[in-house]
C-alpha cells in the first residue's frame, strides 16, 4: 500500500496546487514533497533485504485485456523512488528565490512529473509502465516548453519528437510480447520472463527495446536532442531531466532487455556496449571543449549515463550494482551542480566560464558545495561518485579489458573538464561579472547541503545501499536463462 | 427497429417545427429527440434481435455502435447553436430534419442482416451529407464540395451496388448468414470467380465511404468546403457507420475468406496510414488537416478491421468513439476560433491559451488524443488496434502503424505550439454556457476512457 500513497501523493497534490493561488503554490507543492519523501523514508526504513516486491498493490484495471494496475517496490527499484522522493523537494525549494509566472502551473507540473516517474519506476505492469513512461513527458514538455529559454520551442518540440519516436518502438515490443503470453493473455512483466522466444524473434525486440531506452538516456548516437534542451529548459526541467528522467532508461535495460531478451543482448550485447563506450568518449571530449557551463554538465551527463548503461550490458553483479548506485550518485551531483550554475547565473547573468573567474573569493561556501559536487561527479575517493564509477568499470573490464580500459578513460577525462570548469569559474582574477556576487542563502543551503551531505553517506558507507539491491540482483541475473 | 421508426418520426416532426414562428424551439426540441432516440436504441439490450423481415439483425455490439453514433450527433447538433451565426440564409429546421434522417441510414448500416439494407443506409446517409456539405449556398467552394462528393459518391455507390449484385450471383442470397454458409462449405480456391470481383467492388464502395486510401481523394476539398459544423459532423458519423459496416461484412460473411481479402486490405491499410499522415504534414490550414487525420484514422481502423480476431470489434468500437469524441471537440474550438479570426489556418491559434486557457486545455486533450498520448482515450484505442495486428502477427504492419503516429505527433503538435508558445493577439472568445458544457462534457469523456477505457468495453 506504500507504493499506492507514493504514486498518489504528488498527484493530488498536484491537482490542488494547480487550483491555489500563484504565491502560496510552492509552499504548498514543497509540503506536499515532504510528505512524499517521509512516506518514501518509511519504505526505505521498512524494506526487506531480498529479492521479493514489497509494499505491492494489483487492482484490475482492463480487465477484458488482462492489464492491471499493479505496482511495488524491490531492490532494482527501491534506489530510484528514494532518488526521486529525495530530489523533487529539493528542486523545489531550489526555486523560491526566483518568480515564475503562472506559479500555480509550474509547480502543479512538477509534482505530477513525480507522480509519473514513480509510476514508471514502480509499475509491475508493462503498459502501466508504458503509460507512466510516456505520460512522464508531458509535465516536463511544457515545463521546458513555457518557461525555457530562447529556441525552447523548436528544441523541445524536437525533444518530445525524438523521445515518443523511441518509445513508440518500445510499444511495438511490449504489444508483441503481450501477445506471445499464454491463455487469456497478461501484461505482467514477470510473465514476459518466462516467454523463452526465437533468437531471431530476441533480437528484434532487443532493438526495439534499446532504441527506446538509448534515446531516453541518451546513447550515442542518439543523444543530439539532449545538450540543446538541458540548456534551453528552466533548471527545474533540466534536474528533472537528467537527475531523475534519464534514469528511465537505464532502469528499462535492467527491467527489460536483461532478463527478455537475454539471447538477444548475448549477440547483440558487443554492439551496444560499444555503442555506449563510444559514447562516454565523444561525451567527454566535447564536454571539456564547452564554455557554457550548463552544457557542460549536459554532455558529462551524456558520458556518465554511458558508462551506466556499460555497466548493464555487461551483465554481471558489478556492472549491475555500478549502475544502481551509480544511478542515485549521478542524480544527486548532476542536480546539485545544475543548482550552483543557476545561482551563478541568476547573480551574474552568465554561465560563460571565460567571463567568470574569483568567486570563491565573495562566496566561500559556494565553493565549497560546488567542490564537493564537482568531486563527487569526478569521482574521487569517499565520494558517492566513486562507488559507482569503480563497480561499473570492473564490471566493464570483467566482460572485456579493452573496452574496461577505454571506459577508464573518462576518469581522467571527467577530471580534466570538471576541474577546468570549476578553476576558471572559482579561482583566478575576478572579472567585471563576477565583482558584486554575493553568497548562498539560506534556502540555497537548504538545499546544497543535503545534497552534499548525500555525496559523503554514499561515498563513506555504500553498503547501506548496495545490501538492500544485492539480493534482487542477484535474483535478475540468476533467472537469466539462455 | 425503435431507433430507426423514431428519428424518421422526428425528423418530419422537426421539418414542421421549423413553420412555427420562434426558431429557438428547434435546438433543444432536436436534442431532446436525439436523447429519446439514445434511450430507445437500448431497449433491447442483451437480445439479439432481428426486425423487418429478418433484414435488420442487432446485438449489444450493433448497439453500442448505434449509440456512439447518436451520441456523436448529439454533441455535434449541440455544437450548432441554432445556426445563428450563419444568417439568414440558414435554414435550421432542414439542417436538423436531414441530420436525423441521416442517423437513420447509419444505423442501418450498422445492423444490417441484408445487404440490401447496407445498400439503402449508405444512400441515406451519403446523400443527407451530399445536402449537408452543400448548404452554404452562396459559398462556392461548398458547391463545389458538394458537387465533387455526390459525382464520386455516386460512382462508388454504384460500384457497391454491382458488388452485391455479383455477389448474389455467386451465392445466390443477399443475407450476411447465408452468404457465410455458402462461403463456408467450399474451401477459399474453389470459390466462385464472382464472388471475389464482388467482394472487392463491395469494398471499394465502402472504403470510398470511410476515405481509405487510394479512395480518398475527396475528403480534403470536401472537409475543407463544408461548412465546419457538418464537416464535424460526417467525420464522426460517417465513419463510425462505416466500419460498422465493413466488420459486420467481414466478420459476417467473409471471414472464412480471411486468406484471400487479407493481402488486398493490408495493403489498402498501408497506404492509408501513409496517404493520411504524409500529406497532413504539409498543410497549413488546421481544417485540412483534420480532413487527412480523418484518413489517417482510417487507417488505424483497418488495421483492427485487417487483423480480425476476435477483439477486433471492440477495438474498432472503442477507436471510433475516442476519435469521435475528440474530433468533436477539435472541431468545437475550431468553429469558435475560426469565427473569431476569419482564417482555419495554424496562424489563427497563435497565442489562444493567453486569453482562452480552457479552449486552450480542450484543444490539447483533443490533438493528444489524436496523436495517441498515454492518459487520453486515443492512446487506449491506439493500443487495442495494436494489440489486435499482434494478434494476427503482422508486425510490419504494426510497425507501419508507429511510424505513421510518430509522423501524426508532428503535426497535432503543430497548433499546440501556436496555441500555447506563439505570440498572438486573440481576444477572449465569448463561449455560450451550453457550448462549454459540450466540450467539458466530451473533453472529460476523452480523459475518463483514457484512464477506465473498459467503461466501455465490458458493455461488448
Amino acid at each position: 500500500m506504500l507504493t499506492l500513497l507514493l504514486l498518489i501523493i504528488p498527484l493530488l497534490a498536484g491537482g490542488l496546487v494547480l487550483v491555489t493561488k500563484n504565491n502560496s503554490a510552492k509552499q504548498i507543492a514543497l509540503l506536499a514533497a515532504l510528505i512524499e519523501l517521509a512516506t518514501a523514508c518509511v519504505a526505505f526504513v521498512q524494506f526487506k533485504a531480498n529479492a521479493s516486491t514489497q509494499f505491492g498493490f494489483s487492482y484490475a484495471w482492463i480487465p477484458s485485456a488482462g492489464i492491471t494496475f499493479s505496482a511495488g517496490i524491490d531492490g532494482i527499484n527501491l534506489l530510484l523512488v528514494m532518488l526521486t522522493a529525495f530530489l523533487v523537494p529539493l528542486i523545489i525549494l531550489s526555486t523560491f528565490r526566483q518568480l515564475y509566472k503562472n506559479a500555480s502551473v509550474f509547480y502543479a507540473l512538477i509534482l505530477f512529473m513525480q507522480g509519473a516517474l514513480i509510476g514508471v519506476f514502480t509499475a509491475t505492469d508493462a503498459f502501466l509502465f508504458y503509460f507512466f513512461f510516456e505520460a512522464a513527458l508531458i509535465p516536463v514538455y511544457f515545463l521546458a516548453a513555457i518557461w525555457g529559454g530562447e529556441n525552447r520551442v523548436k528544441v523541445t518540440f524536437k525533444f518530445f519528437i525524438y523521445t515518443i519516436f523511441g518509445s513508440l518502438f518500445m510499444l511495438v515490443a511490449l504489444v508483441y510480447l503481450y501477445s506471445q503470453t499464454p491463455g487469456t493473455h497478461t501484461a505482467q512483466i514477470t510473465a514476459f520472463y518466462q516467454l523463452g522466444l526465437g533468437s531471431y524473434t530476441q533480437g528484434l525486440i532487443f532493438w526495439a527495446f534499446f532504441i527506446a531506452f538509448a534515446i531516453k538516456m541518451p546513447l550515442f548516437p542518439f543523444h543530439t536532442w539532449q545538450p540543446d534542451t538541458y540548456t534551453e529548459s528552466p533548471t527545474p526541467a533540466t534536474m528533472l531531466l537528467s537527475g531523475i528522467m534519464l534514469k528511465m532508461g537505464v532502469y528499462g535495460l535492467i527491467r527489460f532487455i536483461l532478463p527478455i531478451v537475454p539471447i538477444g543482448l548475448q549477440t547483440w550485447g558487443n554492439a551496444a556496449i560499444v555503442l555506449s563506450v563510444i559514447g562516454i568518449i565523444y561525451g567527454s571530449i566535447i564536454a571539456v571543449q564547452q564554455r557554457d557551463m550548463k552544457r557542460l554538465v549536459a554532455y558529462s551527463s551524456f558520458a556518465h549515463v554511458g558508462l551506466m548503461a556499460a555497466g548493464v550490458f555487461s551483465k554481471n553483479i558489478n556492472g549491475l550494482q555500478g549502475a544502481l548506485i551509480q544511478m542515485l550518485a549521478h542524480g544527486i551531483n548532476v542536480v546539485g551542480l545544475f543548482f550552483v550554475i543557476e545561482i551563478i547565473f541568476s547573480r551574474t547573468k552568465t554561465r560563460n566560464i571565460e567571463q567568470l573567474g574569483g568567486i570563491t573569493q565573495r562566496a566561500p561556501y559556494l565553493t565549497v558545495y560546488f567542490m564537493i559536487l564537482m568531486l563527487g561527479s569526478v569521482a574521487l575517493p569517499l565520494t558517492n561518485g566513486f562507488v559507482g564509477e569503480f563497480l561499473l568499470l570492473s564490471g566493464v573490464y570483467d566482460y572485456n579489458k579493452w573496452l574496461g580500459a577505454v571506459a577508464g578513460i573518462t576518469i581522467i577525462l571527467g577530471a580534466v573538464y570538471m576541474l577546468r570548469m570549476f578553476q576558471r569559474a572559482m579561482f583566478g582574477s575576478k572579472s567585471s561579472f563576477t565583482e558584486h556576487i554575493s553568497d548562498l542563502s539560506f534556502s540555497e543551503k537548504m538545499v546544497l547541503f543535503p545534497l552534499a551531505f548525500m555525496v559523503f553517506w554514499i561515498g563513506l558507507y555504500p553498503n547501506s545501499f548496495l545490501a538492500l539491491t544485492q539480493p534482487a540482483v542477484l535474483n535478475l541475473l540468476n533467472s537469466i536463462h539462455y | 427497429m425503435l431507433p430507426i421508426v423514431l428519428l424518421s418520426v422526428f425528423g418530419i416532426v422537426v421539418l414542421f417545427l421549423g413553420f412555427s414562428k420562434s426558431k429557438n424551439i428547434l435546438l433543444p426540441a432536436t436534442l431532446l429527440f436525439l436523447l429519446v432516440t439514445l434511450i430507445a436504441n437500448f431497449v433491447d439490450w442483451n437480445h439479439q434481435y432481428l426486425y423487418f423481415n429478418d433484414m435488420l439483425w442487432g446485438n449489444n455490439a450493433s448497439m453500442v455502435f448505434s449509440g456512439i453514433v447518436l451520441l456523436s450527433a448529439f454533441f455535434v447538433v449541440a455544437l450548432t447553436r441554432g445556426f445563428e451565426q450563419e444568417g439568414e440564409a440558414a435554414q435550421p429546421a432542414e439542417y436538423y430534419g436531414i441530420m436525423l434522417f441521416s442517423l437513420v441510414g447509419a444505423i442501418m448500416m450498422i445492423s444490417y442482416e441484408n445487404l440490401i439494407i447496407l445498400f439503402v443506409g449508405v444512400e441515406i446517409l451519403s446523400v443527407s451529407i451530399y445536402i449537408l456539405t452543400g448548404s452554404d449556398k452562396r459559398n462556392l467552394r461548398s458547391n463545389e464540395a458538394a458537387l465533387k462528393y455526390f459525382l464520386m459518391g455516386a460512382f462508388a455507390t454504384g460500384i457497391m451496388l454491382f458488388g452485391m449484385a455479383l455477389m448474389y450471383g455467386a451465392t445466390g442470397s443477399f443475407v450476411i448468414s447465408d452468404i457465410s454458409e455458402i462461403i463456408g462449405t467450399r474451401a477459399w480456391n474453389e470459390q466462385s470467380q464472382l464472388l471475389y470481383a464482388g467482394l472487392l467492388m463491395l469494398l471499394v464502395g465502402l472504403l470510398f465511404k470511410v476515405s481509405a486510401a487510394p479512395f480518398h481523394f475527396w475528403t480534403p476539398d470536401v472537409y475543407d468546403g463544408a461548412p465546419t459544423i457538418f464537416t464535424a459532423y460526417m467525420s464522426t458519423i460517417v465513419k463510425t457507420a462505416g466500419f460498422a459496416a465493413l466488420y459486420r461484412l467481414l466478420a459476417g460473411s467473409l471471414a472464412s475468406l480471411q486468406d484471400y481479402w487479407f493481402a488486398t486490405l493490408a495493403t489498402i491499410t498501408v497506404l492509408t496510414l501513409l496517404a493520411g499522415n504524409v500529406t497532413a504534414v504539409y498543410q497549413t490550414s488546421f481544417k485540412r488537416m483534420l480532413a487527412y487525420s480523418s484518413i489517417s484514422h482510417a487507417g488505424y481502423l483497418l488495421i483492427a478491421l485487417t487483423s480480425l480476431t476476435a477483439k477486433s470489434q471492440s477495438s474498432i468500437l472503442f477507436y471510433s468513439l475516442a476519435y469521435s469524441l475528440s474530433t468533436v471537440s477539435a472541431f468545437g474550438v475550431l468553429i469558435l476560433v475560426s469565427q473569431q479570426q476569419a482564417s482555419n489556418n495554424y496562424d489563427a491559434f497563435n497565442g489562444l491559451a493567453k486569453k482562452n486557457p480552457f479552449l486552450a486545455f480542450v484543444l490539447a486533450v483533443s490533438m493528444l488524443s489524436l496523436a495517441g498520448i498515454p492518459l487520453t482515450a486515443g492512446f487506449m484505442g491506439k493500443l487495442f488496434v495494436f494489440t489486435d495486428a499482434a494478434q494476427k502477427g503482422t508486425i510490419w504492419l504494426l510497425v507501419v502503424a508507429i511510424l505513421a503516429s510518430a509522423i501524426g505527433i508532428y503535426y497535432y503538435f503543430r497548433v499546440l505550439i501556436a496555441a500555447y508558445f506563439k505570440e498572438g493577439d486573440l481576444a477572449t472568445i465569448r463561449i455560450a454556457p451550453f457550448y462549454k458544457v459540450v466540450l467539458i462534457i466530451v473533453t472529460t469523456l476523452t480523459i475518463v476512457l483514457g484512464l477506465f477505457p473498459d467503461l466501455v468495453l465490458q458493455l461488448v
